[in-house]
């Protein structure tokens, strides 16, 4: 018992202080390409159950559902119209002006496609493990989505697994911006409990409103330029509130990513980025 | 031969409850919380093979998950090693005969486990958000480890049989007045 305790601290210790790619880092990179095959068999067994699980549970919801969609549908195609005009206009203008912008979402982006095959051991830890590595081009900080917006960033990477950070874990922080306002601020964990979010140190003079849209800011200033690019979805205003002892407002966001379930990724890899 | 196959027995429990919670249970939130296969797994193995073993299964069942979620090396090991530990003494002192010791057991160590859980990632300068990981996430997750507990524990016993006869030399405190 002694001896384990021992160890277990002695493996904290080392793999707490130890730079990426140190030796026990190797080994652990080691023994996660050795149990790939096993987590992957394992998802692909539960894969029906979980997806028939998820389709009875969309019966109950799906006649209100679909009125609502309806209705959503018919208000986004009115919008697409607009945002059409808007979006030929704005690449005239940039044009004429001969415009230098950052790398944008998604064109500059390469994409890879990756199941994710671990959950964290505990509710400390608000990673996945995704079926993709360094083999797949898959660096450090790469910006990870799905079809429903920001899911979070690569931390670690072994040549055929990635560990993706969600947007819902304590450590992170995406500069983003009220797409109705023009606020921005930092998206980070709610501490409310599931995965709500809150939008910090957003300027009282900028006039949030509930159901307002909130993407990532892509900030490119100062030295800690943000790593993720402009435009992706994080989620929709919840609350907004403050207090004349507040310097700024509170804000609550609903994501649009369901971090309960995420059965697959998608990793942007810069395409200019030098492999 | 049988101690053999016993401690083959264990190893292969121990990696498929590792495998499944990495891969499949430790995906699933329901009211905050989720199930801890691999938790539950441990305790049953501690109550029917003691201490050691309890020990030993919880060391290893932690460096498999820490290594598959290329989580920090260590520190799952650590607590589960203190569970299977805690889980074992109490099999071979006063639990094992009683029908509501699995119960008990994974009930007290949940709990136990996420205390520690939490301190360990204070102590490690980790930020944690202490009220939800206590609350509604603990609740939850005592509450599907203990459901958990009837078919793991029944699994197991079937694999490994009765506990051996050596361990009921232990321990127990006996007032002899």
């Amino acid at each position: 018992m002694g001896l384990l305790v021992v160890l277990a601290l002695a493996m904290i210790t080392i793999s707490f202080r130890e730079r990426p790619g140190g030796p026990l880092h190797e080994v652990q990179s080691v023994g996660a390409t050795a149990l790939r095959p096993l987590q992957v068999g394992a998802e692909r067994v539960v894969r029906p159950f979980r997806d028939a699980y998820g389709w009875f549970a969309g019966l109950f919801a799906a006649k209100g559902e679909a009125e609502r969609l309806r209705a959503e549908n018919e208000r986004l195609r009115q919008e697409a119209v607009q945002f059409r005009n808007a979006y030929a206009e704005n690449k005239t203008l940039r044009d004429f002006l001969d415009f230098k912008a950052p790398p944008g979402y998604p064109d500059d982006y390469a994409p890879v496609y990756a199941a994710v095959i671990g959950h964290p051991p505990s509710q400390f830890e608000q990673q996945v493990v995704i079926a993709a590595g360094e083999t797949d081009g898959i660096r450090v900080d790469d910006p990870v989505v799905n079809a429903d917006g920001l899911v979070g960033r690569i931390t670690d990477v072994t040549p055929d697994t990635a560990q993706v950070t969600l947007l819902t874990d304590e450590s992170t922080r995406v500069s983003a911006l009220d797409v109705n306002t023009g606020a921005t601020g930092l998206v980070e964990n709610g501490r409310a409990g599931g995965n709500s979010l809150v939008l910090t140190r957003v300027e009282k003079r900028y006039e949030v409103g509930e159901k307002d849209e909130v993407v990532t800011a892509g900030s490119q200033r100062g030295q800690l330029p943000s790593l993720f690019p402009r435009g992706i979805s994080i989620g929709r205003v919840t609350f907004v509130g403050q207090s004349d002892t507040d310097l700024y407002k509170r804000v609550q966001i609903k994501p649009w990513v369901d971090f309960g379930s995420l059965d697959a990724v998608v990793v942007l890899l810069p395409k200019d980025r030098r492999r | 031969m049988s101690e053999a196959l016993d401690a083959l027995k264990l190893a292969a429990i121990v990696l498929v409850a590792a495998v499944l919670q990495v891969a499949v249970f430790g995906g699933w939130e329901v009211a905050g919380g989720s199930p801890d296969l691999l938790l539950v797994a441990v305790v049953a193995i501690a109550l029917l093979r003691g201490t050691l073993a309890g020990a030993i299964v919880g060391f290893f069942g932690g460096l498999v998950a820490d290594t598959a979620t290329l989580g920090t090396l260590g520190l799952t090991s650590l607590l589960l090693t203190g569970a299977g530990y805690w889980a074992g003494r109490y099999g071979e002192t006063t639990g094992r005969d009683r029908s509501h010791a699995p119960v008990v057991s994974v009930a007290v160590v949940t709990v136990l486990y996420t205390l520690g859980a939490v301190i360990l990632h204070v102590v490690l300068g980790e930020e944690v958000a202490i009220g939800r990981v206590l609350g509604s996430a603990l609740l939850a997750g005592v509450v599907f480890n203990v459901l958990l507990t009837f078919p793991v524990y029944a699994l197991c016993r079937r694999l490994l049989g009765p506990p051996p006869s050596s361990l009921d030399r232990a321990r127990e405190v006996r007032l002899l007045a």
